[in-house]
């Protein structure tokens, strides 16, 4: 769509506002940037498998909280180094959800999505029930990392810095594997698994292997928020979790790669946004802006954007009798 | 025995609630693909209602026919005027409406009537029943009769009435619907009126056993999920017979199996729903549905 | 005698796509008239502008009355059935129960017996499926099924949709046979899109040529079956 000049440049100018923001936001508010990251990541995850290879997940927050989970117990038994147990849970969540992938390559969309609902609302039971590791419903109380080497940052610029940096090597490896031949292989199992397999594309192997990476994804987030927050509580990954991270998947834009870093922003700041406006009752507020972020641009934020770009070139072209049915039918793929 | 027995009929009472809302997610579902998260909480809405209605001196059946009404209402215009702007939308942005409903709904119930838990009144007589050496709860009974009666009416009027076929028909076949003349949309609207009438009967029926609050269905809509899925969500009969069997098994799960109690249900509900789906994808009484390439 | 279906620069829309480039033709009432034409020409978009199914430019008038305002379920409540491509079957249903939507639409009421007697008296193979799920019907039967139900409307104006696909020879001659007898019987005007151009021209009194998206040729059928470009393109001989 924009031409990779372009792209670069809006990625760099974006890069270079991050960067700054730690030297210009209170830490709660920088605290709410590195969450925004995190959610980003988590939600680029789900993106790959819902709106790259079409397969729905209600319960992503499942591997969030595996990943959280995972760093939590390591830095809390093993006294591990919290750099350590970011990768390692992304390994262990890319097993799960490649496991978790296998018996689900049987399931098609609303099947597919109430066995990962029910996996979102069964694994807080379960961490309550392994209290020995998890510390049962009061949780595993962590320690913010400091930052190494004596550099003048305070931990919650050192953890934003950490944040930003998984996310730009997270989305770098992501738009790399969307964009080549893997990424053309996913959407088209997507699109029409029949017409793939005939051209040669394992789709088993491909749709729990985007499970897995998806999983690993999320699971990275989540390890990264127990750090962030210094805190792991079963409550935290309720059912909620998952569905958050469904909405900013789908507000952001599906099957798009920027649109995961919208729909973290919505998620992040509507509902707080939504408490200003009304204190009574401010999951209405988020309710109505959820519904009507729906009616005005039902492809999501990037979705929408694409569209603007599309008409301003071709008004720029040629003048086309405006229709009303010119609207996609699917989701406009590609960043 | 005895003991087996009593839970047999008490997990069928509460199974029936799950088939009430099984059946309404299930009717939704066939006539538009879309899951209706916020089903449970309209029938919690629904009940709270009703619980305003009874506080205003109104007798107990009364009130609860004129919820049955105004939930009836009440879905058609959420259809109407929610649904119908995105109807053309993907899937999942008709989901994420629904979920907006959903916290809408949930919000603004606590907002009017706090979070704090209300008792709600069985029409049923507190005095068990008894049959040779085995008590009944009279509202366990009662339960079971009422989600019958309710499942009687709503397949005699699917089966012989012209407004039930022609519902059937725009689920089946909306392009033909059409040609014929039957209003699709309104068709669609009836359907989420009715299923907030079932949605209704089940939060009335399950209130006086769990307390009246605003997350009164949660854990009710995620067993009607699983009943749904267990029975077919294609199959309207599936989904009801799959909301008794979970209600059943939950039942004889939670007693006989000790270390499960209360604390793992939901785990129980999704080790069912995948080993249902593992041996059967489309569900007990699914049919796959055919796509074209 | 005026026109009952006057239709005139009909242009018609596939999202940017034009599919009908400005078609103009009228049709007087009893006859039967059919459109011929080549896969793509716009043939089945023309009966889905008159049912409201594309968007389009132009007028479409009905006995008076304009259609363009209209949507699918309202034209249909004017007396005109439309048996579309594909016979779009209700397959979960009975045979009975798609002959009862047939008459959904119905401005006079009446009793259904009399609409079930007179199409199954056509179609007598409809009677004895009655109770039978519809998608367990042969191609044919489908087909008549298909018709049948458009006749359960009593219609002023039937429009059919390549009654003749995929069909074996002998099933189609009866369908013509009985659609001959529908327009003779009850004085139904029908319009017919069809591939097979000898069939067509046996029956109809009327026909439109159309090649990608306009009417090139005109006339009663007599004096087109003689035209030498139409025998060569369409009757192969």
């Amino acid at each position: 769509m924009m031409s990779r000049g372009t792209r670069l440049v809006v990625v760099l100018l974006a890069l270079a506002v991050a960067c700054a923001l730690p030297f210009t936001l209170s830490n709660f508010r920088l605290f709410q940037f590195t969450q925004v990251y995190i959610y980003a990541i988590a939600i680029l995850g789900l993106n790959m498998l819902t709106g790259y290879n079409g397969q729905f997940s209600l319960g992503h927050g499942a591997f969030y909280a595996i990943g959280a989970y995972i760093s939590a117990i390591m830095m809390d038994r093993w006294n591990v180094h919290y750099g350590w147990t970011i990768p390692v849970a992304g390994v262990l969540c890319l097993v799960v959800g490649f496991l978790f992938g296998l018996p689900a390559l049987r399931l098609e969309g609303l099947y597919l999505a109430l066995a990962t609902f029910s996996l979102a609302l069964a694994v807080p039971q379960i961490l309550k029930y392994f209290e020995h590791w998890t510390g049962g419903s009061q949780g595993l109380v962590l320690s913010k990392p400091s930052a190494p080497f004596g550099l003048p940052l305070n931990p919650d610029q050192w953890l934003y810095f950490v944040t930003l940096a998984v996310l730009v090597v997270l989305f770098w490896l992501g738009a790399n594997l969307l964009r080549g031949r893997v990424g053309r292989a996913i959407v088209a199992i997507r699109d029409n698994h029949i017409a793939a397999e005939a051209m040669g594309v394992n789709s088993a192997l491909y749709k729990s292997l985007t499970f897995g990476v998806s999983a690993a994804y999320t699971g990275v987030a989540g390890a990264l928020s127990a750090s962030a927050i210094a805190y792991v509580a079963p409550d935290s990954f309720n059912v909620f979790l998952s569905i958050t991270l469904l909405i900013g998947s789908v507000i952001g834009g599906l099957a798009s790669i920027s649109g995961a870093i919208f729909g973290a922003f919505f998620i992040q700041f509507v509902p707080n946004w939504a408490q200003d406006i009304s204190k009574a009752a401010p999951w209405a507020i988020f309710g109505v802006f959820l519904i009507v972020f729906m009616y005005v641009m039902p492809f999501g934020i990037a979705g929408a954007i694409r569209l603007l770009w599309i008409r301003a070139r071709r008004s720029r072209v040629a003048q086309v009798p405006e229709s009303r049915e010119t609207a996609p039918t699917q989701a406009p793929t590609s960043s | 025995m005895e003991v087996f027995i009593q839970q047999v009929v008490s997990g069928l009472a509460t199974g029936g609630i799950y088939a009430a809302l099984a059946l309404a997610l299930v009717m939704i579902y066939q006539a538009t693909d879309v899951v209706n998260f916020a089903q449970g909480e309209m029938a919690m809405f629904a009940t709270y209602i009703c619980w305003s209605m009874l506080n205003a001196g109104v007798p107990y059946w009364g009130a609860f026919l004129g919820t049955l009404v105004l939930a009836f209402l009440g879905g058609i215009v959420v259809e109407r005027v929610v649904i119908r702007p995105v109807e053309n939308a993907p899937i999942l942005s008709i989901v994420i409406v629904t979920l907006g409903l959903l916290v809408i709904f949930n919000s603004v119930a606590g907002w009017i009537w706090t979070y704090v838990q209300k008792p709600f009144p069985s029409p049923f007589p507190s005095k068990p029943l008894k049959a040779g050496n085995v008590f009944f709860s009279a509202h366990d009974i009662g339960e079971i009769v009422v989600t019958l009666l309710v499942l009687l009416c709503i397949w005699l009027f699917f089966k012989f009435t012209p407004l039930g076929l022609a519902m059937r028909a725009a689920a089946h076949n909306p392009v033909s619907s059409r040609l014929v003349g039957i209003r699709v949309g309104w068709m669609l609207a009836l359907g989420w009126g009715l299923a907030a009438v079932f949605g209704a009967v089940a939060g009335m029926m399950i209130a006086p056993v769990l307390t009246l609050e605003p997350n009164l269905m949660g854990g009710v809509q995620i067993y009607a999920f699983a009943g749904a899925t267990l029975g077919g969500f294609t199959s309207p009969g599936g989904a009801v017979l799959g909301g008794f069997i979970v209600g059943v098994v939950e039942n004889l799960v939670g007693t006989y199996v000790s270390f499960i109690g209360t604390e793992l249900k939901f785990t129980v509900a999704l080790a069912m729903i995948i080993v249902v789906l593992l041996v059967k994808p489309t569900g007990l009484f699914g049919i796959s549905v055919v796509k074209r390439v | 005698m005026t026109a009952l279906l006057e239709v005139r620069d009909l242009e018609a829309y596939y999202g940017r796509t034009k599919a009908l480039h400005g078609v103009s033709f009228s049709m007087t009432a009893g006859g039967i008239t059919t459109i011929l034409g080549a896969n793509g020409a716009g043939k089945t978009t023309t009966l889905r502008a008159i049912s409201r199914m594309v968007r389009t430019a132009g007028s479409i008038v009905f006995d008076g009355t304009s259609l363009e305002p209209r949507v699918t379920e309202d034209v249909v409540r004017l007396g005109i059935a439309h048996a579309p491509e594909g016979r779009g079957t209700f397959v979960h249903l009975t045979v009975e129960e798609n002959l009862r939507l047939g008459a959904w639409g119905r401005r006079e009421r009446g009793s259904l017996e009399e609409d079930f007697a007179r199409v199954f008296a056509y179609f007598p193979v409809l009677a004895s499926r009655r109770r039978q799920a519809a998608g367990t019907l042969s191609g044919g039967e489908q087909q008549m099924l298909a018709v049948a139900r458009a006749l359960m409307l009593r219609p002023r104006l039937l429009l059919l949709d390549e009654p003749s696909l995929g069909l074996a020879p002998m099933v189609v001659r009866e369908i013509f046979r009985i659609l001959r007898a529908v327009n003779q019987d009850a004085g139904v005007t029908i319009l017919l899109v069809e591939q097979n151009a000898a069939l067509a021209l046996d029956l109809a009194d009327h026909v439109f040529l159309l090649e990608t998206g306009r009417v090139v040729m005109e006339g009663p059928s007599e004096v087109l079956r003689k035209d030498d470009a139409i025998r060569r393109a369409y009757l192969g001989y």
